[in-house]
């Protein structure tokens, strides 16, 4: 195990097991991805490269280790962090202007446990601006590009998004596993299109603590690997509680991935019926019915469950989460960080700044949150936004009384091409459609790779768990994933 | 009802007034960040107070605590669960660009408290509401040419908003308002009522209105922060809007500002569109749920409270109402009295309490707490007025001196030899030679002019240096006189 | 709803983002599309429904009296644009 290439193939749980037995150092694995991110610069997946960091991060780890002080299956491997999360020292920028030069004087929470765990942070990567975004094409610092290409068309794709940089760095092979945040998807859509796991956990289960603010009712930091293992394995390191966040959950959180291998037999697995829409992509239905015959071929029930008020998630969502964060971004007014236009009286600056610093996207669901809060309108459009999202909870509530897991596809359709989407915001809100219902309802969820479209690219299927209930849906995972045998990397044209 | 009289007929005023106080607490609502006052500028600010990206509000226990307290003690509703919104608005000193407020469930809902007037008279107002909310940082104007230059050690820092029924009617009801508030806040321990240092503010709605009618325009004087300046600039805006009706004009619903070295109010020149705080829960928080036995375990440990504390010295002590107002407004003062009061004629205590000692300690500019003279010894020189050991007259004197000393009156009147003379044979002997160089003023008493008593009062008191017994004097005099 | 252009205007002024005169009818546009689809909302029966406040199934924590944070001027002024004295500025403002 020398070869560069090979150490970037590599799991985190191999990558744990090689660095335990001593046939490779966190500083070999360290350099081998940090010259792969040399290389791949043409992606721009990186906001922040951090090498010197990150060497200094693998030298005290292997440093650890020789002392014999390694501090659990994490020292050592090397991450990539979404540069949503505030990192000490380290440029975070949540891919805005205005917060461009931004260096948090803190760490959050997640990053603080991960940095506590021995892990090597490589770089902080390219989001959409504030984490709103389906295909990473909203960033102040460039759009990212997917290591995949439809076979025989080399027109660049999206990765997804918003975690489309930690999404595309894990796919490339640029990391062993990334952090990304999901709000309304934005873990689990990148992951489906870039063929690899993504994971929310339930909301509450990792601090949001120093991870900057989008939709706080919704925003919850997860992990993204290439094996549901590792997302075990990696959310063990980023999760539990936090008093700084008064939603964190008081518990302490269980070993992912002690269960992992514990099979599906006997498992209800629930299958919405509203999921199945008219007009679906027949290669997402033909995914989905795979999926299912997988479960059942390991043992699973499936259950047909209802979920009435699907519809109304999206729409419901895309009030709540702009409301949110017209609140949350209201602290970007160039006073005490970030960047700053000097008007000639305190409100030019404010709108000056504002309007240069925002991006057209951040802006548009500024006026839409503002709008939705505004007097006269609250009740019809937030208020009712919440009593809607109060149905959708109830909605799986009951579901759950008939089923362990849930499972749906994760996206309408794989990766599209950049700029494909990029004027018509309702189109592209529409990538959301399968993922948001389990965020409004704060529940886990998962995506894990479940094969190839007729285009050859990576398609996604998506379990929905239990609160608080990781452990049965990784397992759910798990099955699929060995079912699934999804074994292709990227390729390019 | 006090009306004022205009060019039109009489105007009713009505007032609301919304006072901030600042909790007494450690911490910051919302931060482990200290509270003190005056400390050097941002010194006092975690991330969570400059509003970082990423910073999450964490709720202080005590600060619930004191809002419950204050609640209980303005006779109001707890409501066991409540909601923190967010109130939408851009200000340099509001780093979040939003307040962290409660609005349509606060945790403290209806009550109501009594005012006591000057006339002796007490009127009941009620408590809207009570509600947590932050404050914010403090922006300085007045240090540089150009620019406003933000602190934040005051943002964050615990508030409770009480909010008034709309029925006050008179500048000196909404100062005595103020000041009832003040002493209970006082009591209870939750407010120390500073108002020079801003831990207590208020903003001041005011409207007129033909008696009968409906509610007129009001305006809100934002941030007013002493009593006499809440009764200027009531006084200034009512007639402001008196005249300003009577001329044909309407009065702007606007927020204004009271000028303490004009004593009048002027509209806000900052302020913009008409303000839409977009308030919504906030999402970083959850509800706050109390347990009623949380609640009823902090009711057992109110003190009793400045009201019940003045019906109590009107019915156990006889007092006047009014005095007994005065007695109580400060915790203090009120457990003075009592010490002294105990054993005593309380309404000799009250007069010494708020007569002598009023008035030597306002004339030192000193505080019932430091006061030289302690209860215990103002009680036993009480004693010695009763007993004998002194007249009223030396006592008066006796006082001085303690109050210059710290000494006890016993010390005193020993060393000063300020004791009553009761010694029969030496009033007797005094009496006696009054008498012998008076013979005009004898004939004139025989005559039938009593009056003429007090000169040979006045003659024995002379010889004694004042400390004859008056009444053994008069006795004596009257004895030989009339025999 | 059809958002017009003096709704964008004020909601703009309210969000405080200039928005030049040209983009303004594009952007009413914009949202009244989205808000248009947002709409649909109004197909559900919501009578007697609480609105949701919170996902997570838990109690309000409340934190100790105690003072354990802030001595930290230099970092809270750390990344300001324009300190002055340990403080922040901002240009002149009149009230």
């Amino acid at each position: 195990m020398t070869s560069a290439s090979d150490l970037r193939d590599l799991t985190i749980a191999e990558a744990r097991d090689e660095l335990a037995a001593g046939n490779v150092s966190a500083r070999e694995l360290t350099e081998a991805h940090l010259a792969a991110i040399e290389v791949a610069r043409d992606l721009n997946v990186f906001i922040t490269e951090t090498p010197d960091r990150a060497l200094a991060d693998a030298d005290a780890s292997d440093a650890r280790r020789a002392a014999g002080e390694a501090l659990g299956p994490l020292d050592g491997i090397p991450l990539a962090i979404k540069d949503l999360f505030c990192t000490d020292g380290v440029q975070t920028t949540a891919a805005s202007h205005i917060l461009e030069g931004f260096v948090p004087p803190y760490e959050s929470t997640v990053t603080e446990n991960l940095r506590n765990a021995g892990t090597v942070m490589l770089g902080k990567t390219n989001l959409d601006e504030f984490a709103m975004g389906s295909s990473n094409e909203t960033s102040y610092f460039g759009k990212v590009e997917n290591p995949w290409q439809r076979e025989g068309d080399n027109r660049p794709l999206v990765p997804g998004g918003s975690s489309g940089g930690s999404a595309s760095a894990v796919s490339g092979r640029l990391c062993l596993g990334a952090t990304g945040t999901d709000t309304g998807g934005s873990i689990r859509q990148p992951a489906a299109f870039c063929g690899i796991v993504g994971m929310k956990p339930t909301y509450g289960r990792c601090s949001r603590w120093g991870i900057v603010a989008f939709a706080s009712s919704l925003d919850q930091a997860g992990p993204m690997t290439r094996t549901v293992r590792d997302a075990a394995i990696l959310l063990g390191g980023m999760a539990g509680f936090d008093p700084k966040d008064s939603t964190s959950a008081e518990m302490v959180a269980p070993d992912f991935e002690a269960r992992l291998e514990g099979g599906v037999r006997g498992l209800r697995i629930g299958i919405p019926a509203e999921y199945a829409v008219d007009g679906m992509n027949p290669e997402i239905a033909a995914l989905w019915d795979r999926g299912k015959a997988w479960l059942t071929d390991a043992g699973a029930e499936l259950v047909d469950i209802s979920l009435p008020h699907t519809k109304y998630a999206l729409p419901a969502y895309y009030i709540i989460a702009p409301a949110e964060a017209s609140s949350n971004l209201a602290r970007y007014d160039g006073v005490r960080y970030g960047h700053r236009e000097d008007g000639e009286d305190l409100t030019s600056l404010y709108e000056e700044t504002r309007a240069s610093g925002f991006g057209q996207e951040v802006r548009r669901r500024i006026l839409i949150g503002t709008y939705a809060l505004s007097s006269g309108y609250y009740d019809a459009y937030y208020l009712k936004a919440q009593k809607v999202r109060a149905l959708i909870a109830r909605d799986f509530h009951n579901a759950f009384e008939d089923c362990d897991v849930i499972l749906t596809p994760t996206t309408p359709g794989a990766a599209f091409a950049m700029g494909e989407k990029s004027d018509d915001p309702i189109a592209m809100y529409l990538n959301d459609v399968l993922t948001v219902p389990a965020s409004l309802a704060g529940l886990p969820a998962i995506s894990v790779p479940g094969g190839l479209s007729s285009e050859g690219l990576p398609l996604g299927l998506h379990l929905i768990g239990k609160a608080f209930d990781e452990q049965t849906l990784f397992r759910a995972a798990q099955a699929l994933e060995y079912a699934a045998g999804f074994d292709s990397r990227p390729h390019r044209g | 009802m006090t009306l004022i009289q205009g060019r039109t007929g009489d105007w009713e005023v009505v007032i609301g007034l919304e006072v901030h106080a600042q909790v007494t607490s450690k911490s910051k609502l919302f931060s482990g960040a200290s509270t003190e006052f005056g400390a050097e500028p941002n010194t006092q600010v975690s991330l969570v107070d400059a509003a970082m990206p990423g910073m999450l509000p964490v709720i202080n226990e005590k600060a619930v605590e004191q809002a419950v307290r204050t609640g209980l003690g303005l006779n109001a509703q707890i409501n066991l669960k409540s909601i923190f919104d967010r109130k939408n608005y851009f200000y340099p000193d509001l780093p979040q660009g939003y307040q962290i407020s409660q609005y349509l469930d606060p945790v403290v809902g209806k009550g109501e408290i009594e005012i006591d007037l000057e006339d002796g008279s007490t009127r009941t107002v009620g408590i809207t509401r009570l509600h947590l909310e932050q404050d914010a940082g403090k922006s300085i104007h007045d240090q540089d040419p150009r620019k406003t230059l933000v602190d934040l050690n005051r943002s964050g820092v615990a508030l409770m908003e009480i909010v008034s029924e709309p029925d006050i009617r008179s500048a000196e009801e909404a100062g005595a308002y103020v000041e009832k508030i003040r002493s209970i806040l006082r009591y209870l321990g939750t407010c120390d009522g500073n108002m020079q240092e801003g831990s207590m503010r208020a903003d001041v709605n005011v409207s007129v209105r033909k008696p009968g009618d409906d509610f007129g325009t009001r305006a809100e004087i934002k941030n007013v922060n002493s009593i006499r300046f809440i009764r200027q600039a009531i006084d200034y805006e009512v007639r402001r809007q008196i005249e300003l009706i009577e001329d044909g004009g309407e009065v702007d619903q606007e927020t204004r500002l009271f000028d303490p070295d004009r004593a009048e109010t002027r509209s806000m020149r900052s302020k913009e569109e008409a303000h839409d705080y977009r308030y919504f829960p906030d999402p970083d928080l959850l509800p706050l749920e109390l347990e009623q036995s949380w609640v009823d375990a902090i009711r057992e440990t109110l003190p009793e409270l400045p009201d019940q504390k003045k019906h109590r010295f009107v019915d156990d002590y006889g007092l006047s109402v009014i005095d007994a107002g005065t007695l109580v407004a400060e915790r203090k003062i009120a457990e003075f009295f009592e010490a002294v009061a105990e054993g005593r004629d309380a309404k000799v205590a009250a007069n010494w309490v708020m007569g002598e000692l009023f008035g030597a300690l306002n004339r030192t500019d000193t505080d019932i707490a430091t006061s030289p003279v302690s209860a215990a010894q103002l009680g036993q020189l009480i004693d010695f007025i009763s007993d004998g050991t002194v007249s009223n007259r030396l006592a008066k004197n006796v006082f001085e001196i303690m109050f210059e000393t710290s000494d006890d009156p016993k010390k005193i009147v020993e060393q000063r030899g300020m004791k009553q003379v009761t010694d029969a044979g030496a009033i007797e002997a005094a009496v006696d030679e009054a008498i012998a160089a008076g013979a005009a003023q004898v004939d004139q008493y025989k005559g039938g002019n009593v009056k003429v008593l007090g000169w040979f009062v006045g003659q024995v008191m002379k010889a004694t240096q004042g400390k004859a017994n008056p009444q053994a004097v008069n006795e004596m005099l009257r004895k030989k006189l009339d025999g | 709803m059809a958002v017009d252009i003096e709704t964008v205007v004020r909601v703009a002024r309210l969000a405080r983002l200039t928005v030049p005169e040209g983009d303004l009818e594009t952007l009413a546009g914009e949202l009244s599309n989205i808000i248009g689809w947002i709409e649909q909302l109004d197909e559900v029966d919501t009578d007697g429904v609480e609105p949701l406040a919170s996902v997570a199934d838990i109690k309000l924590r409340w934190r100790a009296d105690e003072v354990t944070d802030g001595g930290i001027p230099d970092k809270v002024t750390s990344n300001a644009p324009d300190p002055q004295n340990g403080m922040f500025s901002v240009p002149k403002v009149v009230e």
